[in-house]
């Protein structure tokens, strides 16, 4: 578990990017840190693997206070994905992947092969392995991203805004993916983004953050849909767009979801498969978001 | 174009290549000079490129020391600096190290710090070292702007290296300061050739290490 007591972060320039924030995140589920620009999602993200040392307050993991850990072997215990790969542009793919293992001292050997697997695992073809990233698509890159971030097998995997810089239609296919790759992981996953349809999409918890680094609310996406605490949070998750009230009319034999505005925003599913809470909960299959 | 034909004659000599005075001897001491003094400049230089481009910090003060020493007029160096170590090739040398750094230093600086910061930073949270940081990443990224200042420093000292004679440190200089006493044009425009001829090899042959140096990847690929 991933604990945050009573932390924050004033940077040099004085501005409190984090302040008093106590969170508890839960292990071998996705926690997402959502809110708009500038509310210390990324700051809060990076105090967990030290690439931040928070001000005043304590960070622990498993009980443990990073603070006494050594950053560079806490870091490489923990997985971590960032916007636009960060992906070693003079090293191959294969090679950008089993770099972790490599720094660890696993042999060249077995990172490599772990490295295929892993490959097949986040979706990319094996004759990808030997391309250089300039090589690759936007998606195939996040992809190698992924594929990095759990090379060394973390239970921990940090993900900063990763599906943030690929068009809406990759983003979707990621976003399925990595609900498929969770299902059969189950990795304490901590993501960070501004989008709030992708933090109800993913996360198990919702952490949702104002301004100024303070938690406004934390839940379950139902939770929050259902119980905003307070105006700041129905605006953020959307309750007071028309396009997120919706009913059910029927047209043509047709079950159809329609919005305030009477927008159709979906075709209304089958019982069982509406009853399903989140794609992580399921028992195999592929997700089909 | 009697000039041009002379100094050709005068080249090919006989008497020229014969001895310890020959001019393969002369070619031998200059390029000495050239690479002698670029390994020096890149030892003090290249490191200290690293630091400041690593740590962002003093940049302010590279770019202005660098400045300065370009500003520094290479004669007055020279005769400065043998003032005090006396005549030999002790004062070329450390003149030529001192034109050397600046290209050296702005190069190795310039490149690491045009690595992306997002990969740095990616190389840090992933748990490198900083020096893994730097000799996996930012050095090898950096390299063909560091090579780039390899091949101007070069230029800059090949160009230079004939003000050595001026105080008895050899080289082809020699042949243009005796020439010069003499008023020989003939040996002066002579030797010019050959020190011209000198910087457009080691321009070639340092323009290709520069290409060479480009990390694989790096280079913008055909997809497939």
């Amino acid at each position: 578990m991933i604990e945050f007591r009573s932390v924050s972060k004033r940077y040099e320039e004085g501005a409190l990017a984090v302040a008093e924030v106590n969170l508890a995140i839960a292990p071998r589920a996705v926690t997402v840190l959502v809110g708009p620009s500038g509310c210390g999602k990324t700051t809060l993200l990076r105090m967990i693997n030290r690439m931040v040392d928070p001000t005043s307050g304590q960070v622990l993991i498993d009980d443990v206070d990073v603070a006494t850990r050594n950053p560079v072997q806490l870091r490489r215990s923990i997985g971590y994905v960032m916007q636009n790969s960060g992906l070693m542009p003079h090293r191959t793919v294969l090679d950008n992947v089993t770099t972790v293992p490599i720094l660890q001292g696993v042999s060249r050997t077995q990172a490599r092969a772990r490295g295929m697997e892993l490959l097949a695992t986040v979706g990319l073809d094996a004759s990808l392995a030997k391309r250089y990233p300039g090589q690759l698509s936007g998606g195939q890159q996040q992809r190698v991203g992924v594929a990095r971030g759990l090379a060394a097998d973390p239970n921990i995997l940090l993900m900063d805004e990763p599906f943030g810089a690929v068009d809406p239609i990759v983003r979707r296919e990621l976003q399925t993916e990595l609900a498929r790759i969770q299902s059969e992981l189950a990795k304490t996953i901590v993501f960070v983004t501004h989008d709030i349809d992708e933090a109800f999409l993913l996360g198990d918890q919702v952490v949702i953050l104002r301004e100024g680094g303070h938690v406004a609310q934390m839940g379950t996406p139902t939770e929050l849909l259902a119980n905003p605490v307070d105006d700041f949070v129905a605006d953020f998750i959307g309750r007071g767009d028309e396009s997120k009230h919706l009913r059910i009319t029927e047209r043509n034999g047709t079950r159809l979801v329609v919005d305030q505005r009477g927008r159709v925003a979906g075709v209304l599913a089958a019982p069982e498969q509406a009853a399903e809470p989140h794609p992580s909960k399921r028992e195999g299959g592929a997700w089909t978001g | 174009m009697n000039f041009l034909t002379d100094a050709i004659a005068w080249i090919s000599n006989p008497a020229l290549h014969e001895g310890a005075n020959s001019l393969t001897a002369r070619i031998g001491e200059h390029l000495g000079y050239t690479f002698g003094a670029v390994l020096i400049g890149a030892l003090i230089a290249i490191p200290l490129g690293i630091l400041v481009g690593h740590t962002r910090r003093g940049a302010g003060i590279a770019v202005t020391f660098t400045g300065g020493l370009r500003a520094l007029p290479s004669l007055g160096v020279l005769i400065l600096i043998a003032l005090s170590v006396g005549i030999g090739f002790q004062a070329p040398l450390a003149t030529f190290v001192i034109m050397a750094i600046p290209p050296l230093l702005s190069g190795t600086y310039a490149g690491i710090h045009a690595v992306n910061p997002a990969t740095v930073d990616a190389a840090r949270a992933m748990g490198m070292t900083p020096l893994q940081v730097i000799f996996q990443v930012e050095f090898p990224l950096a390299l063909p702007l560091v090579m780039a200042g390899v091949r101007s420093a070069i230029l800059q000292v090949v160009a230079t290296a004939t003000l050595a004679a001026y105080v008895s440190g050899g080289a082809l200089g020699v042949y243009i300061f005796s020439a010069l006493a003499r008023r020989d044009y003939t040996q002066m425009l002579a030797a010019s050739l050959i020190v011209i001829a000198l910087a457009f090899a080691l321009e070639g042959l340092f323009a290709l290490l520069q290409r060479l140096a480009r990390p694989h990847g790096t280079v913008v690929l055909p997809v497939k």
